[in-house]
């Protein structure tokens, strides 16, 4: 029994990752990842808002704090979770199981698909991209359109798949609007002949240095941000991407041609998330986890002994899922020193 | 050619890629221009929008988006009361702004 594992984590993202480095120390923790490495969606972002620091910084951090009681199983797909005489027991794909007497889901988000609004002519026209391709161009450090031009004008186009009925999102994905700020400056640092056009319904700027980011990006980056929800894009003959929208500031129709569409897509459960969701009852009407009470134990569930934190709960940026783990930690320990 | 007893309206979208920037032309003189978030307090506190139709947000957009020759006619209803720049929460000289887009658009009409 010495070996017991005290909390299974599912999803070694910044949620799961705060949570083991927490707990690890007092306790014995495994997190299974079904990737090949630990890191989550800090794995395909390069930098991150609002103080432009190093994604793989961050995650080489928490990787480095984990205590030394926390085993990590990488590549390691989760298939089934239930509760069995009190305790959580978790089955792999290959048939293996592991049991203990606490569990937290960390199974994070996924963005959204782009081709569902298909107005916007993703994986039709190609120099429509979301806001991931993107970020890896600004990784890379050169931003070209298909043909290998620099784009001379950028467009975003801001809330794609969220506060958006058509696809059954109605909630706001958080990260988009502060995406867009940060990833304006990059370009424009990246092409400084470039003109940039960014079109929100409203910009939502509420965390520290997030308004001064925002004003940075107009009076030093010169982004021209126009209200308006884009209505529907089409295609030149040259491959430029033909914008329509209202401008509802001066209550008329615009349109204009850009080299590249810049999608911001929004943040879905992840299909880990909805199948835990739907199969332990803890389901949101988007497939988040519902946690047990919002205010006073938002990281426990209805089922004793199972948490949930992150990005797997709603939408949240990253320091945000750090905390959540954290928050999920106390918990958890708890939760042990009551019922061990 | 034969009258059909009616018009074509002219189409009310505007193409931003064929209108005339000249927002770098007054940043350069009020760098403030560019801060402005479209909140409208400018406007709603305007003594002279209570009586006549001045809107100086609405100005400011359409400067920026190039459609300039729409504001011409129109900013001689600005009193230059100063009361837009005292209420602006992101500090944009308003009253500059009125000034330089007067002159920028009186230079190019020359």
């Amino acid at each position: 029994m010495g070996q017991e594992i005290h909390t299974i984590i599912i999803g070694g993202g910044p949620a799961g990752l705060a949570a083991a480095i927490r707990l690890g120390r007092h306790h014995r923790v495994l997190i299974l990842e079904k990737e090949a490495e630990c890191g989550g969606k800090l794995n395909q972002w390069d930098k991150l808002f609002p103080d432009f620091e190093d994604a793989k910084t961050v995650r080489q951090t928490l990787l480095q704090r984990l205590p030394e009681n926390v085993t990590v199983q990488t590549s390691a797909n989760v298939t089934e979770v239930a509760q069995e005489s009190g305790k959580w027991k978790v089955t792999l794909q290959n048939g293996e199981t592991h049991i203990a007497p606490t569990l937290l889901l960390a199974t994070g988000f996924e963005p959204f698909n782009a081709i569902r609004k298909e107005e916007y002519g993703y994986g039709i026209y190609p120099n429509v991209i979301t806001s991931v391709e993107l970020e890896s161009m600004i990784a890379k450090g050169e931003i070209l359109t298909r043909e290998g031009k620099k784009p001379q004008s950028v467009a975003y186009i801001q809330c794609v798949g969220s506060r958006d009925e058509k696809v059954g999102n109605h909630f706001c994905s958080v990260n988009c609007c502060i995406c867009a700020v940060k990833q304006s400056i990059e370009v424009k640092q990246l092409l400084p002949q470039a003109n940039q056009f960014c079109f929100y319904m409203d910009l939502r700027m509420s965390g520290r240095n997030y308004e001064e980011r925002y004003r940075e990006s107009q009076e030093k980056y010169h982004v021209n941000f126009i209200r308006g929800r884009v209505s529907e894009t089409s295609v030149t003959a040259n491959n430029q991407i033909l914008v329509k929208a209202e401008d509802t500031l001066l209550s008329r129709p615009i349109k204009m041609k850009v080299d590249l569409l810049v999608l911001m897509v929004g943040m879905e459960p992840s299909p880990s998330t909805r199948q835990f969701a739907e199969k332990l009852g803890i389901s949101d009407p988007y497939g988040y986890f519902v946690s047990q009470n919002s205010e006073t134990a938002d990281n426990a569930t209805v089922h004793k002994g199972l948490f949930v934190a992150g990005s797997a709960k709603r939408p949240m940026p990253v320091p945000q899922a750090l905390k959540e783990g954290e928050a999920a930690a106390c918990e958890i320990a708890g939760y042990l020193s009551d019922n061990l | 050619m034969k009258s059909f007893g009616f018009n074509l309206k002219p189409t009310r979208t505007y193409d931003i890629d064929t209108q005339n920037d000249l927002c770098a032309e007054i940043a350069e003189k009020v760098p403030s221009f560019r801060q402005c978030m479209f909140c409208g307090s400018c406007s709603g506190t305007c003594s002279a929008a209570t009586h006549v139709d001045f809107h100086i947000l609405q100005y400011n957009i359409l400067f920026r988006r190039g459609l300039q020759s729409e504001i011409a006619d129109k900013l001689d209803q600005c009193m230059l009361c100063g009361k837009c720049g005292m209420v602006c929460p992101r500090g944009v000289n308003t009253r500059a702004m009125i000034m330089e887009i007067r002159k920028i658009l009186s230079n190019h009409a020359k």
